[in-house]
């Protein structure tokens, strides 16, 4: 054993590797129930990858195909359908564990010196997801499906000057129909898996560089003992791996259960309509994308059309999506966790996250006066958030970080 | 040799001359596999230019034909609907067609087409994309009764136009329909997809009998 071990490692550093990362990569002690969600993300691409490969092996990217092929993995494969509602739920999954370990690096700070870059690489990863969430949903070519291609790749065409030239290069026709569909299809399974999975690594490597940060916002590396170890510092495996463990097995738990007994989630999953082939004749009583776009969603419809034109509000929609990348610097405070930050912070969050969850509802219900009225004074306060958080973060009185982590 | 010092200066210039040509090597290369994405020589042959006939249109008769999976309306207006049409400028939103995306340069007058009787208009409500319902009748009660001069209902979210496609105001839809580039080759025959001026500078579409 130890013989192969080190004919491995005269010719690839695995040892190196397993030490740097795994066995001697010290973590704060003090992670608690909000770091579960980085290792479940992980998972749930991994599940995403897995499932993905043999739905491919079934499904026809077919404008007349497609619909029918996906309805064959429902009834005539063994087992598609468990790997289908796997899929399909797992993308709803995966957004919602994506929301919980962002709204973490909001928590504790994760984002501040010196973990920009990790912040910026996830920011990416999640615009990426977005976009692979996105395509995916195309290609049931069920009537959400193209509807929904419709009114997003439309969005395109608004662009001043180039916007219908543009339009027709995305969609490879005049109209969405099979060139669109064949190419998200490729854009689904090849260019944005690779993506992701590069980004991921990536956004691992910037984290095992600088270290993790820890619901104190403490920096262990500043305490260390006389080996180079930092004192509050544990190896990741096995404490963390481990723990990690546990909070996979109640992941499942609660995935299994959707998968099993709600895969469509009321329509919240996978929307009614698309349960119907695609037919350009006949529009939706009501177009709504799926749960995990609908804040930017109603940004778009918040903001009214400028110079007949529905241009600002495409504008607006990827403002609010890429003003999260300037975060690092909006925030002034020296201090990184809640814990110890000023009560303005702790209002201004949570009155964010009040807006990002009402901007989500909104984008699900039809437009109604009442409804643009208060899409339009949260889209005002998702923004304010983020245009005020320099004032914000550097008045109020913050509490005494402590020189180490408490443990609790 | 040892005694030679390495010219910074030249290896500079070298390393960004290399880049600069290795960048734009990659351009060139990158342009067909953007290419591609432009619609094949299938999806254009699809979205040629329509020709439709309508020396058989009757006064009131509307014909459907697809151009690019757009539905086409072709239709012939009476005197009465012609004259009809300056009449219901304070219900719509847009009697002028200033909006000057929804219909070419020839095509913005009263009538919204090239000839008074003869209107050619996409079929699809600028709302969401459905095909509205071709309701020419005088005083449709369901419409509004007297009001109704004729013209377009969408059935799925209650969206009204007149005979020329212009867009009621209170209802869902925000701008006029869509008036498609076309022109007459002859006095019956229409073609859908190129505007006048381009037929004059291209009269290869002329032998193109694609229908």
């Amino acid at each position: 054993m130890d013989n192969n071990k080190n004919w491995i490692d005269q010719r690839f550093p695995l040892t190196k590797v397993w030490n740097e990362h795994l066995a001697e990569y010290y973590t704060p002690r003090n992670f608690n129930f909000w770091y579960f969600f980085g290792s479940l993300a992980m998972l749930v691409l991994v599940m995403q990858i897995v499932t993905g490969i043999f739905l491919t092996m079934h499904f026809k990217p077919d404008e007349l195909k497609a619909f029918a092929s996906v309805e064959y993995i429902m009834r005539d494969v063994n087992w598609g359908w468990l790997i289908r509602y796997l899929h399909s739920t797992g993308a709803s999954a995966f957004f919602i564990v994506i929301y919980l370990h962002m709204y973490r690096g909001l928590l504790y700070g994760s984002y501040k010196s010196p973990r920009e870059l990790i912040w910026i690489l996830g920011m990416v990863l999640y615009i990426a997801l977005m976009a692979e969430a996105f395509m995916g949903y195309v290609l049931p070519w069920g009537q959400m499906s193209y509807w929904g291609a419709k009114v997003i790749i439309s969005l395109f065409g608004s662009v001043p000057l180039i916007g219908p030239d543009l339009l027709v290069w995305i969609l490879g026709d005049y109209a969405v129909g099979d060139p669109a569909l064949n190419r998200f299809f490729s854009l689904h399974v090849i260019a944005l898996p690779l993506i992701l999975v590069i980004l991921v690594f990536l956004h691992i490597v910037a984290l095992h560089t600088v270290g993790s940060n820890n619901p104190d916002g403490v920096e262990i590396k500043k305490n260390k003992d006389k080996n180079g170890i930092p004192k509050d510092g544990i190896p990741f495996h096995p404490y963390y791996s481990v723990k990690d463990i546990v909070g996979v097995v109640v992941f499942l738990m609660i995935f299994s259960a959707v998968v099993f007994f709600a895969p469509a989630m009321n329509g919240y999953f996978l929307e009614h309509a698309n349960f119907i082939e695609a037919n350009p004749l006949k529009t939706p009583e009501h177009i709504a994308p799926l749960w995990y776009l609908t804040p930017f969603y109603s940004v778009l419809r918040a903001i009214p059309p400028m110079f007949n034109s529905q241009f600002p509000g495409v504008v607006g929609m990827f403002s609010a999506l890429l003003i999260l990348l300037a975060l690092p610097w909006l925030d002034r405070s020296k201090v990184k966790s809640i814990r110890y930050r000023s009560w303005p912070y702790k209002v201004a969050l949570g009155v964010f996250v009040v807006s990002f969850i009402t901007l989500g509802w909104l984008g699900m219900e039809p437009v109604t006066k009442t409804n643009s009225i208060l899409a339009r004074v949260f889209t005002v306060i998702y923004f304010g958030f983020f245009i005020l958080m320099p004032w914000f973060t550097s008045i109020g009185k913050t509490k005494e970080v402590p020189k180490r982590v408490t443990g609790k | 040799m040892s005694e030679q010092t390495i010219d910074l200066k030249k290896r500079r210039f070298l390393t960004n001359a290399t880049s600069v040509v290795g960048a734009v090597g990659v351009g060139f290369v990158a342009w067909p596999f953007l290419s591609t994405w432009n619609p094949s020589a299938r999806a254009k042959a699809a979205g040629a230019p329509v020709e439709v006939d309508i020396s058989k249109l009757g006064e009131g008769q509307l014909v459907r034909v697809l151009w690019r999976k757009q539905p086409v309306w072709i239709f012939k207006r009476d005197k009465t609907t012609v004259s009809n049409l300056s009449t219901l400028n304070d219900i719509l939103v847009d009697p002028n067609s200033l909006e000057t995306s929804q219909q070419p340069e020839y095509a913005k007058n009263p009538y919204r087409s090239i000839n008074p009787d003869i209107a050619v208009i996409i079929g699809s409500c600028t709302h969401l994309g459905c095909s509205p319902t071709y309701r020419p009748e005088l005083g449709a009660a369901d419409l509004g009764g007297d009001a109704w001069k004729g013209g377009f209902y969408c059935p799925c979210h209650g969206s009204k136009f007149d005979l020329a496609g212009r867009v009621y105001i209170d209802v869902p839809a925000p701008i006029n329909l869509m008036i498609p580039p076309y022109h007459f080759v002859s006095d019956t025959l229409i073609q859908i997809g190129v505007s006048p001026e381009e037929h004059e500078v291209t009269p290869i579409f002329k032998s193109n009998k694609l229908t």
